[in-house]
């Protein structure tokens, strides 16, 4: 079974309709990106995953999307699905509370309340987000005092507590330096072991680097979609796809 | 680009005739509104200085834990400090539990829908509501409908319903200055509504709520016609000093009806009795005024982000 599946998925904000029918799947433990310009629908794309689309009220979506199987309109429980499916944000979010209970909130919301579990469930998500070495010695200080690298690793570990099947980043390297994102990037690969990522960025090297499969959005449409090799080929199926990922336009 | 000769090094940055107009102009805008922020605290100074002169002969101690003697014209005035406390206190009681909770469910839980709007539009027109309309709707809502009578409750909800709406605004704009962005990451983790609040807004917006609630106690020890129309009486023998001289189905003394009474009702008032219960009065209020402000700063200094 795939880890997502989506089908004629449309998405209208009032009259604005910003995905036009969007049908694909995403596999099982790969990495699969989503590039494409600013306002091609990536964000709105990822909201539909988790139904956090639901905050936004003049949204409509139709059309179905499936998270393990489930049709996500269809759950009961819509807090368990959105911890099945981690989202991290373009800007980094530290929560205004110290790093532990920052890496602990989800958890506890989940009803973990054994302070030993939830002492392992910290350690092992900051250290999955190579945050670990860091702040080891200031767990209680506050998550918003962190500088933007540090926070977005933080953002990523919270995201990582609820153990999440599908992980979802949003262009999460917008707001921090090379380095770190590098660092995040060698973080994704060891991660991609334990879960199904996808990678919405507008760094179409970044996609090069990480993703098995990769999808062209734009305008809400889908250009191409196919074996990352494929779409960064010299002959990618669509004339678009060369242009774009080759910096012609967007 | 057109072909003028670049200006030479030394004139480079110097102001021509235009920029310093702009100059002149930007100081006087300045000075001006300047003048207009100080003439803000001349009133208050001016208030304070000339109710103190005019006290002074009154103002002690003992004016204010003293009882009047001699139909008002001798003693203090302990039974309306008492009674105002209570109207206060009760009408706080009733009014911050209410507003907290209708300010949280309007800024976090309610959608744009016609109801609410509804709500939303009942709040702002009742803050604008006058205080006398206030008093003759409590005088028919809780003392006859009700038939809580004349009595503290009576005129403590009164007030309780003419500070609310202020609560309310107040709270929201708390909880608003929270931003959304910590909402959405507690939401795409599985937080409920309810646990987001509980972790990050409230948290976060408590020092605002609190001093919004703390500034209504002014509003409510000032108001004089809503209190008069439903609970607060001319006179109430009341022991020295007695802190728990009412109950609630009592009429009270209050010092805005007071210094109302003394002022306009009661012949031969030595001046300086009036004057001193307005000091007394103003001095209450801007005690708990920097109450407020202290928790505020004091909570600001912990802010989180």
């Amino acid at each position: 079974m795939n880890a997502l599946e989506v089908a004629d998925l449309r998405l209208a904000y009032g009259a604005r309709e910003v995905l036009h029918g969007l049908s694909f799947e995403v596999r099982r433990g790969e990495i699969f990106a989503i590039i494409g310009p600013a306002q091609s629908g990536k964000t709105s794309l990822l909201r539909c995953f988790g139904r956090t689309i639901d905050f936004v009220a003049e949204a409509r979506v139709t059309g179905t999307v499936r998270v393990d199987g489930e049709d996500v309109r269809r759950v009961k429980d819509v807090f368990t699905l959105r911890r099945k499916v981690g989202m991290v944000a373009p800007l980094p979010v530290g929560l205004p509370m110290s790093i532990y209970d920052n890496v602990a909130f989800a958890p506890r919301c989940a009803g973990v309340r054994s302070r030993s579990e939830l002492d392992v469930i910290v350690e092992r998500c900051l250290r999955q987000a190579a945050l670990w070495d860091e702040v080891k010695d200031r767990l209680r200080s506050l998550g918003t005092a962190l500088s933007g690298g540090q926070q977005q690793r933080l953002t990523i570990a919270r995201a990582l507590s609820h153990q999440p099947e599908i992980l979802c980043l949003d262009e999460f390297s917008i707001a921090i330096d090379p380095v770190t994102t590098m660092r995040i990037e060698e973080v994704l690969r060891e991660l991609r072991h334990e879960m199904t990522i996808v990678l919405v960025t507008n760094l179409v090297q970044q996609a090069r680097r990480l993703a098995d499969r990769t999808m062209f959005l734009w305008n809400g449409e889908i250009v191409e979609m196919g074996p990352t090799e494929v779409v960064f080929s010299e002959h990618p199926a669509d004339r678009r796809t060369y242009e774009y990922v080759n910096g012609v336009f967007g | 680009m057109s072909a003028t000769p670049s200006p030479s090094p030394a004139r480079r940055f110097g102001a021509t005739p235009d920029v310093l107009r702009r100059e002149r102009a930007q100081r006087i805008a300045k000075w001006v509104f300047g003048a207009m922020a100080g003439a803000m605290v001349l009133p208050l100074v001016a208030i304070v200085a000339y109710l103190l002169v005019k006290a002074w002969p009154s103002l002690g101690w003992e004016f204010i834990a003293d009882v009047p003697r001699k139909g008002m014209r001798e003693g203090g005035i302990w039974p309306a400090f008492v009674g105002t406390l209570y109207l206060v206190g009760i009408s706080l009681a009733a009014a911050a539990p209410i507003g907290v909770l209708a300010a949280i469910y309007l800024n976090e839980y309610a959608r744009d829908n016609w109801l609410n709007r509804l709500i939303n539009l009942a709040v702002i027109n009742l803050a604008g509501v006058p205080s006398i309309v206030h008093a003759l709707f409590g005088l028919g809502a809780f003392v006859y409908a009700a038939r809580f009578g004349f009595s503290i409750l009576s005129a403590s909800l009164t007030l309780a319903i003419m500070t609310l709406p202020v609560i309310i605004a107040s709270t929201r704009e708390a909880l608003a200055s929270v931003p959304r962005s910590f909402r959405e990451a507690c939401w795409n983790v599985g937080a409920t509504r309810w646990q987001t609040i509980r972790a990050v807004v409230l948290p976060n917006s408590i020092s605002g709520i609190l001093t919004g609630v703390i500034l209504q106690v002014s509003r409510a020890a000032g108001e004089t016609a809503p209190i008069m129309f439903t609970g607060a009486v001319f006179f109430k023998a009341v022991q020295r000093g007695d802190f728990f001289p009412y109950r609630l189905g009592d009429q009270c003394m209050a010092l805005s009806m007071h210094l109302y009474t003394v002022s306009t009702q009661v012949p031969n008032v030595r001046e300086s009795i009036p004057y001193a219960t307005a000091v007394v009065l103003l001095g209450s209020v801007l005690l708990v005024n920097a109450t407020a402000i202290a928790l505020r700063v004091w909570l600001r200094g912990r802010k989180k982000w």
